[in-house]
């Protein structure tokens, strides 16, 4: 499977990350490694196999309907690069 | 001082023979003497362990000891890798995306050990997010083995582990994804545990693979696991996936209490009833032939302790790594979109707009191998290829999880190498991710299924330490740390110290 650097673009669009040329051609090299060593997963049969997405098996546990949580709005966003008035800021969105 | 084990630290701690504080001194001493070589931290809170320390010299005072009261920790130092989230002291991951970031709160496992009264030292390096098999991906630099400084200590949870070899702490936490705990453990001469899916809670800790992920431990013996992992387990309301299933008693059942195989640890053959599994899949190609020699010596020895030995066989076995290289991506790729810059972590200079702010935050605060796996999850979930590639793994992760349902009936836990080889050269599989990948070869099916399993150390090749894994059925730990624990009765290399570092 070769991953060729426009391919690498448009994924690295789809999860938001900024890659220069550079990048674009060293991960598509890596990614087309990688996604032959997946491949190989061709050689299983897995016609009529249930797919398993957690080994825990476990259903959503279900707790009384009371308030766990307090507020700590304040305290959460000691960690936040820009904060005013309790609102995260970021670059405008709507012109 | 550094080279008691936790339990005899313990047994110290409780007769008034030293004092924490005299403990955490000299430890903290340790690791300023020796970070220049190891680079295995990447905090220590010196002001914070000896305010510990001192409290918990006050409760020994009022308590009048420490088993007296029930509270074997008490006192005894650790660390934290520092994925594990401690409230005030900095938490970073190992990422430039997180190197300013103090957490606001305690992962439940911190909350939990901090509760026993262990005195925190700092927080371990790691491989960036949990990803790596070396610890080379780390934003704050490599870390070098004690047995060799210039060979790997494996990874994640490599600081973890070189800083228990070296002996900075008696025990150390470590998070297993596809053998974090189990890979570093083998390289460093360590015993490491990384308990069944569910069995310890993964509040706080920051989430690399969420079906995969599980905190566990890393100790030099079986016994001092089995005293740090009692407390870390249960249940917890913050983690709807830890399981609500009482908690063995890890420590009696080093005798063998509690076990629901029937064994008298008083005799010569303490494992005469216990029936483990050799597939001969763990002994294909791949597998360094000096390694193999000393797995098979010690599955030789388990089977004079009384074990027998039975062949198995998992024959999806090498279905594993390409299933683990599409699964931990894919999960990868969806937890790591919460870093976007705008609620915690790294925030690119003057954004021009929103999408700016994401795309440079994000390609600024991961590093590489970050990125790498970013990419091959966002690709195989991506429409046209979710079935192809993330769907199939998932079908095979079943088949793989069959194969040990399978085994399981004919034997109560099986036996075979946790690494392919020893301790590599640092720098020797940075340029070929997938020659790295590949460290993870008998590692990573433990986490596929989610059952528990254990690397001890089983003799050196080359004066490096090999590690023998141990996997076991669903919530069998305290089977898993019976048989290390009786292993290390007879055998020593779990008692032999890396040079320099005695």
């Amino acid at each position: 499977m070769s991953i060729k650097p426009d391919e690498v673009r448009n994924i690295a669009h789809l999860a938001r990350l900024g890659l220069d040329e550079s990048q674009l051609s060293e991960f598509s090299d890596d990614l087309s490694r990688t996604l032959d060593l997946v491949d190989q997963l061709n050689q299983a049969n897995t016609d009529s196999v249930e797919p398993l997405a957690n080994p825990g098996q476990c259903s959503a546990r279900l707790r009384d309907d009371v308030v766990a949580e307090t507020d700590q709005r304040e305290k959460l966003q000691t960690v936040a690069p820009n904060v005013d008035n309790g609102f995260y800021l970021v670059p405008r969105v709507i012109e | 001082m550094h080279q008691h084990t936790l339990k005899e630290l313990s047994v110290l701690l409780d007769k008034k023979e030293i004092s924490s504080t005299e403990v955490t001194q000299a430890l903290l001493e340790r690791i300023e003497t020796h970070e220049p070589t190891l680079n295995a931290m990447i905090t220590v809170d010196n002001d914070g362990a000896l305010e510990a320390a001192k409290h918990a010299d006050a409760a020994i005072n009022e308590l009048g000891g420490t088993a007296s009261a029930g509270k074997p920790l008490l006192g005894v130092p650790l660390i934290h890798k520092d994925i594990f989230c401690t409230e005030g002291v900095l938490t970073t991951c190992a990422s430039h995306m997180l190197h300013n970031f103090k957490s606001p709160y305690d992962a439940t496992v911190v909350e939990r050990l901090r509760a026993q009264g262990t005195v925190m030292l700092g927080k371990a390096n790691m491989d960036e997010f949990a990803m790596g098999s070396s610890n080379e991906n780390s934003h704050f630099g490599a870390v070098g083995n004690p047995w060799q400084t210039d060979r790997v200590p494996g990874g994640s949870s490599g600081g973890s582990a070189a800083a228990v070899a070296a002996g900075y702490a008696p025990v150390a936490t470590g998070t297993d994804t596809g053998g974090s705990i189990r890979q570093p453990a083998a390289f460093c001469g360590l015993s490491g545990i990384k308990p069944t899916y569910g069995r310890v809670s993964r509040y706080g800790m920051i989430a690399f693979a969420s079906s995969l992920d599980q905190g566990g431990v890393l100790a030099r013996s079986a016994e001092d696991c089995a005293y740090l992992l009692g407390p870390m387990s249960g249940v917890d309301p913050r983690d709807s996936t830890s399981v609500d299933q009482p908690v063995d008693d890890f420590v009696t059942a080093l005798d063998g209490s509690g076990l629901s195989v029937t064994v008298d640890s008083s005799g010569d053959a303490p494992l005469n009833g216990v029936r483990i599994g050799v597939a001969a899949e763990y002994f294909s190609d791949g597998l360094d032939k000096a390694v193999a020699t000393e797995v098979r010596q010690a599955i030789s020895k388990l089977e004079s302790l009384g074990a027998s030995i039975v062949e198995i066989s998992l024959p999806n076995q090498h279905l594993c790594i390409p299933a683990y290289y599409a699964i931990a991506p894919a999960e990868c790729s969806s937890n790591l979109s919460r870093f976007d810059g705008v609620r915690y972590g790294h925030r690119c200079e003057s954004p021009v707009d929103l999408e700016d702010l994401y795309k440079r935050s994000r390609d600024e605060g991961f590093g590489r191998e970050v990125k790498r796996r970013i990419l091959i999850g966002t690709y195989v979930l991506s429409a046209g290829y979710y079935d192809a590639y993330y769907l199939k793994a998932q079908k095979t992760r079943r088949l793989i999880s069959d194969d040990f349902a399978e085994a399981f009936k004919s034997v109560d836990m099986i036996a075979g190498p946790a690494t392919p080889t020893t301790a590599f050269a640092r720098g020797s599989k940075t340029a070929d991710p997938v020659s790295m990948y590949l460290n993870d070869l008998y590692t990573v099916s433990a986490n596929l299924s989610g059952l528990p399993a254990m690397s001890i150390p089983c003799g050196f090749a080359d004066g490096l330490p090999v590690g023998l894994q141990l996997v076991s059925n669903y919530f069998k730990e305290s089977e898993l740390l019976y048989v290390s624990h009786q292993f290390q009765q007879i055998d020593d290399s779990h008692q032999q110290r890396p040079r320099g570092f005695e």
